[in-house]
């Protein structure tokens, strides 16, 4: 990266970061969803140890999954309304390395708080501690695919008024992979049995959606703004 | 003043929304130092044509050329020589307007030396500039906005509706900017409503849907 290209990026990150606290009150949105959801499971079903248990990780994830879709609009929904978007797309930078310091900056306020939040949940769950290690690291592994996916979802759909069911269509069934490997890791550590399968294909999944992501949603950017 | 190389030029161009025509074989060159005044009636395309001259819209036929090569070429540095500033603000609201500038500048990697609080100083924004920008006036905002005219390299400034709610003092200041840059060679391309008064100027005109310029005397 050469200077200013790395000064545009680290500007961009800042900016998006020093706007989210701006709006800390939309950002805990999510977040609430978060843990709501995971703690009204328990009062829809049964408080029995055991099922609960079992279901720890499915919940947890499901919640998680649908906590960073709710969160996408924040990607670039504001920056379109007001313009900042078409001046980003216009910088000499090129915008796929632009669009990364965003979605980063959106993972940072959303996902990584859901990883530390995880643990509590767990508990409330009870998921057995030896698991709440595996459940955040398919966390810390899972939500930043969530974030880049997301990114090329809303890129498509930040045009339109109504894209909210749009976007759910075209990102839920690429997070399915995400959930069901991230799930079952847990559950198959718990059972005692090897999970570096489901680690290995989870970091394969991330290293593709980072490299292939920013430069789908720049794309997709380039054709809402027309 | 610049090299002949170095012009923006329009290649039949035609732009449509929908199922209706703005315009077909729009044809035009833009040397250095040349201002070109797009005029026309509400929706006969001026906000259109502007953002085909950015980039930021494809033309439906025909081709828009920098130094003789498509805008987006890779040898093509069009993206570093042009400013544009549309109808939305630009600006962060919930950010001041010293630091919108800040990130303005850092993302178009402008080599101006210009202070940043000289721009603001200069657009009367001086005491404002750690404000909110949602707390400005409509008219300080937009001159948050056209602050980066004074932070940047571009040779080429696409400007639409510059002039919105602007108090006299400030188009004063604008029209005076403007011939600045086009007497060291720069070039301009805008859209107003207002009568733009710019004089000893190269001064031409369109008028949409006409495919013609006309010089103004």
């Amino acid at each position: 990266m050469d200077a200013k290209l790395s000064t545009a990026f680290w500007a961009l990150l800042k900016r998006d970061l020093r706007l989210a606290y701006r709006h800390r009150n939309e950002l805990l949105n999510p977040l609430f969803f978060f843990v709501l959801v995971v703690m009204l499971f328990p009062l829809g079903t049964s408080p029995e140890k055991e099922l609960l248990m079992t279901m720890a990780p499915g919940v947890i994830w499901v919640a998680a999954l649908l906590a960073s879709m709710l969160s996408l609009d924040t990607l670039f929904r504001a920056d379109f309304e007001d313009g900042t978007l078409e001046q980003i797309t216009l910088s000499p930078h090129p915008l796929s390395v632009l669009v990364l310091a965003k979605i980063i900056a959106h993972w940072l306020v959303t996902g990584f708080p859901m990883i530390l939040l995880a643990p509590l949940l767990a508990v409330f769950m009870y998921l057995p501690d030896e698991g709440i290690g595996v459940l955040m690291l398919t966390l810390a592994i899972g939500t930043p695919i969530l974030s880049l996916i997301g990114a090329i979802g809303m890129g498509l759909t930040v045009g339109l008024r109504r894209g909210g069911m749009l976007l759910s269509l075209i990102v839920l069934p690429l997070y399915i992979p995400v959930l069901i490997f991230s799930a079952n890791a847990v559950n198959t550590y718990l059972a005692d049995l090897a999970i570096r399968g489901q680690i290995y294909f989870l970091m394969a999944v991330l290293v593709l959606a980072i490299t292939l992501a920013p430069i789908a949603t720049a794309a997709a950017l380039r054709i809402s703004l027309e | 003043m610049g090299d002949s190389t170095s012009e923006l030029s329009v290649q039949n161009i035609a732009c449509t929304r929908g199922y209706r025509e703005l315009f077909t074989e729009l044809n035009f060159v833009l040397g250095a130092g040349q201002i070109l005044r797009v005029e026309g009636k509400n929706g006969s395309g001026k906000t259109s044509l502007l953002r085909i001259l950015a980039g930021l819209a494809e033309p439906a036929d025909g081709k828009v050329l920098w130094q003789g090569k498509g805008i987006r070429h890779p040898e093509n540095n069009y993206f570093q020589s042009m400013l544009y500033l549309g109808h939305k603000p630009g600006i962060k609201f919930e950010l001041s307007p010293l630091e919108n500038l800040c990130m303005a500048k850092a993302l178009h990697g402008s080599k101006n030396e210009n202070g940043i609080e000289e721009a603001l100083y200069q657009l009367g924004l001086y005491g404002f500039e750690e404000i909110t920008s949602g707390n400005l006036s409509a008219g300080q905002k937009r001159r948050v906005a056209l602050a980066e005219l004074l932070l940047t390299n571009a040779r080429i400034w696409i400007l639409d509706e510059p002039y919105t709610s602007l108090d006299v003092v400030a188009i004063a200041f604008l029209e005076k900017l403007f011939q600045q840059h086009v007497q060291a060679g720069g070039m301009l391309v805008i859209t107003s409503h207002q009568p733009v008064t710019l004089d000893g100027c190269d001064h031409q005109r369109i008028v949409l849907p006409a495919t013609e310029l006309e010089r103004v005397a």
